[in-house]
């Protein structure tokens, strides 16, 4: 079939877009999450030792 | 959170259906044939993109009237999200234009509009990370955004209001526009999935910028004690 490899590119590199997309927001998401746990077990430890 | 899990798997259930579908469901067009199954995710993907500008567009009009930090998480969320799926419109266009023009670029007014939103909402995440103090940088980029969105309708009308070289809009195009019933019901169906998962891109970005605000709530406590 003629110019298949362009729609095979187009959806691919779509479907990467999106995917890269997800997964920056996945780990913004989880690095923001283990820094409240951090700062949370910090300030606990610190108003355990006042 | 459960809402969100069950926004995403039914985003990546439709928008697998509608790939389907363009490929396996809607009939081959006559000219340009195999090619032509680009346009359900092409096209698909911009109207998705300019519906999350416009959501973001009203997220900044709102925060600058209410100043709401909601309307400013919102804002950015939908800005990022817009942004995601002009990218994958800016590289499916040229793929396709390649075979169809046998150039992969010229800078007619659709392209070039496109590429210019596309720049706007870039420098509307650049001075987000310019600005450290909060309200300050809430303020700014609503009303950059607000600016930015000028570019919205001016994209949608491109092709209205000039000759291009982009194809004249099969739908809201006028009397003679339109697509084959088979190929309309595809089109529509690729439309919707590709709305559920702009929405759930957006709340899963809106979760980030919640938590985002939570953890300065929590490092402020922190430095109180």
């Amino acid at each position: 079939m003629k110019n298949l490899d362009s729609v095979f590119w187009a959806y691919i590199l779509g479907w990467a877009i999106f995917f890269a997309f997800y997964l920056s927001i996945a780990k913004r998401s989880n690095d923001l999450r283990a820094e409240v746990e951090r700062l949370k077990k910090s300030a606990l430890g610190s108003s355990r030792e006042k | 959170m459960a809402k969100r899990v069950l926004l995403g798997a039914a985003a990546v259930l439709l928008v697998i259906a509608a790939a389907y579908a363009s490929f396996f469901v809607a009939p081959e067009e006559r000219t340009m044939g195999v090619l032509q199954r680009i346009f359900y995710f092409h096209v698909s993907c911009a109207w998705a993109g300019l519906t999350a500008f416009s959501i973001g567009f009203l997220a900044n009009l709102l925060y600058v009237w209410k100043r709401k930090e909601k309307y400013d998480w919102l804002g950015v969320s939908c800005a990022e999200v817009g942004l995601a799926f002009t990218t994958v419109v800016l590289i499916s266009g040229p793929i396709w234009a390649k075979p169809a023009w046998g150039i992969y670029w010229t800078w007619d007014a659709r392209l070039t509009s496109t590429f210019v939103l596309w720049l706007l909402y870039i420098s509307y995440l650049l001075l987000r990370t310019l600005i450290e103090e909060p309200d300050r940088r809430a303020l700014l980029s609503a009303l950059f955004g607000i600016f930015a969105f000028i570019d919205v309708p001016i994209v949608f009308g491109a092709i209205r209001w000039w000759r291009t070289q982009h194809p004249a809009p099969v739908i809201m195009g006028g009397p003679n526009s339109g697509l084959a019933p088979g190929m309309r019901g595809t089109f529509f169906f690729a439309v919707f999935a590709m709305h559920i998962l702009m929405w759930f891109l957006i709340a899963e970005r809106y979760s980030l910028e919640k938590m985002r605000n939570e953890l300065e709530l929590v490092r402020q406590e922190a430095e109180a004690i």
